[in-house]
């Protein structure tokens, strides 16, 4: 998926990402020559085949974890199916934070901490707080979690 | 006014997307991980309810008995019995090294299978919008199968083997991720019924450029008649590997692990 500035004859860079809501994905592109942004929205059936492809429009900037699109995508995994003890060192969490990550299924938690918490630390970032979740989650590509 | 718009692939600058790039980093971890594969063995009918997992459990596990270092990867995630047919403990799946520890048989079988992870008597459902699903299933299942491949550790192995589902979905799914067709070893019964599915997935084995191995006859003496594995032997130029009878003792799988043991 490439866009294509016709005025310009340019190809388009990627700019942002965002996840609106409704299922919606939004991804936005500009033009390196007239500065022309335009914004692809995917309806939920898209923004799902392209989170089953498990790649992300705009890159991701941390490694894939070991079975994500199974552990992010199964809503039927037991509970305790991994043993993600001793992966949660690093950035502190805020108690919203903590809350907030205790709402997630067990099945694919530890997945996703360990996603914040590399995402913390790349960016040096000393504590883990709803909005850092949030950015990350937008940035990150981690539609639903 | 008709736009003069280029192709795809003529818009050649960097993209920070890179959605080639992310699909082609999916498979070169696949290709990592199974560099200490000797050999990845597809174990497939095109068939429901021929025995592929019964047939894969007891020669993985005569496999293991004989020394050789031996996996199984259970692709059929919607009927799981890996777990069961191997007597794997009940566990957590830990994690090391960006990858995940698979459970191991008493026999020293290591396996994984989406039984593992389930929750007992649910079905395997995903999240995602509630309509169109049949657009974005098979693509998810495709992405598990990738995954199973690519995040387990399976360390070094003599023989991977792949219990496929019922038709050929999956196992062409599977010849798309490798770097090299799988080998293949059907299992049928002995109707004219099997034989003809048989036929079919066998068929896109061969299209597919796979190495037949050979043919494992299952559930004969018993109320099923026929002569599919000779039949589907003489068609394809393969051996029939056994006839296994209902109730089979150790020696029916060692005689079969011994022949592929000793196949290239």
């Amino acid at each position: 998926m490439k866009f294509l500035c016709v005025e310009c004859d340019r190809q388009m860079q990627f700019e942002e990402r965002q996840l609106p809501g409704d299922g919606t994905l939004a991804a936005a592109f500009r033009c390196p020559t007239c500065g022309r942004v335009v914004a692809l929205l995917t309806n939920p059936m898209e923004t799902q085949l392209v989170a089953s492809l498990g790649v992300k429009i705009g890159g991701t900037t941390i490694p894939p974890q070991p079975m994500e699109t199974v552990r992010g995508m199964v809503t039927t995994g037991k509970p305790d199916a991994f043993d993600d003890a001793g992966e949660g060192r690093g950035p502190s969490w805020s108690p919203d934070a903590q809350e907030r990550l205790a709402r997630v299924p067990n099945f694919v938690r530890g997945m996703v901490k360990r996603i914040y918490l590399d995402y913390a630390k790349d960016r040096g970032i000393a504590e883990i707080t709803p909005t850092v979740m949030d950015t990350a989650r937008t940035e990150l590509g981690l539609e639903g979690m | 006014m008709s736009l003069n718009i280029r192709t795809y692939h003529e818009l050649t600058e960097a993209d920070r997307s890179g959605l080639v790039d992310q699909i082609m980093t999916q498979r070169r971890r696949v290709a990592d991980r199974l560099t200490t594969v000797r050999r990845v063995l597809a174990v497939m009918s095109g068939k429901g309810g021929v025995g592929k997992s019964f047939v894969t459990a007891g020669l993985a596990r005569a496999l293991a008995r004989s020394g050789q270092a031996t996996g199984v990867l259970d692709a059929d995630f919607n009927g799981p019995t890996a777990p069961q047919m191997l007597r794997l403990p009940v566990t957590s799946r830990t994690l090391h090294d960006g990858a995940i520890e698979p459970a191991v048989s008493a026999e020293g079988v290591r396996c994984f299978s989406m039984g593992m992870l389930l929750e007992d008597g649910r079905p395997l459902a995903f999240r995602g919008p509630e309509t169109e699903g049949h657009v974005w299933r098979e693509t998810l299942e495709a992405a598990a199968l990738r995954e199973f491949l690519a995040d387990v550790a399976w360390g070094a192995l003599d023989q991977l083997l792949i219990d496929l589902p019922p038709g050929v979905q999956r196992f062409q799914e599977l010849t798309e991720l490798l770097a090299a067709p799988p080998a293949v070893l059907a299992v049928t019964i002995p109707t004219p019924e099997s034989r003809d599915a048989v036929r079919r997935a066998l068929r896109a084995a061969v299209e597919r450029k796979a190495t037949l191995l050979g043919v494992v006859e299952n559930m004969v003496g018993g109320p099923f008649a026929g002569s599919a594995a000779d039949e589907l032997a003489a068609e394809f130029g393969t051996p029939v590997l056994a006839r296994v009878p209902f109730h089979p003792g150790d020696d029916v799988w060692e005689n079969v692990a011994s022949k592929l043991g000793s196949s290239p």
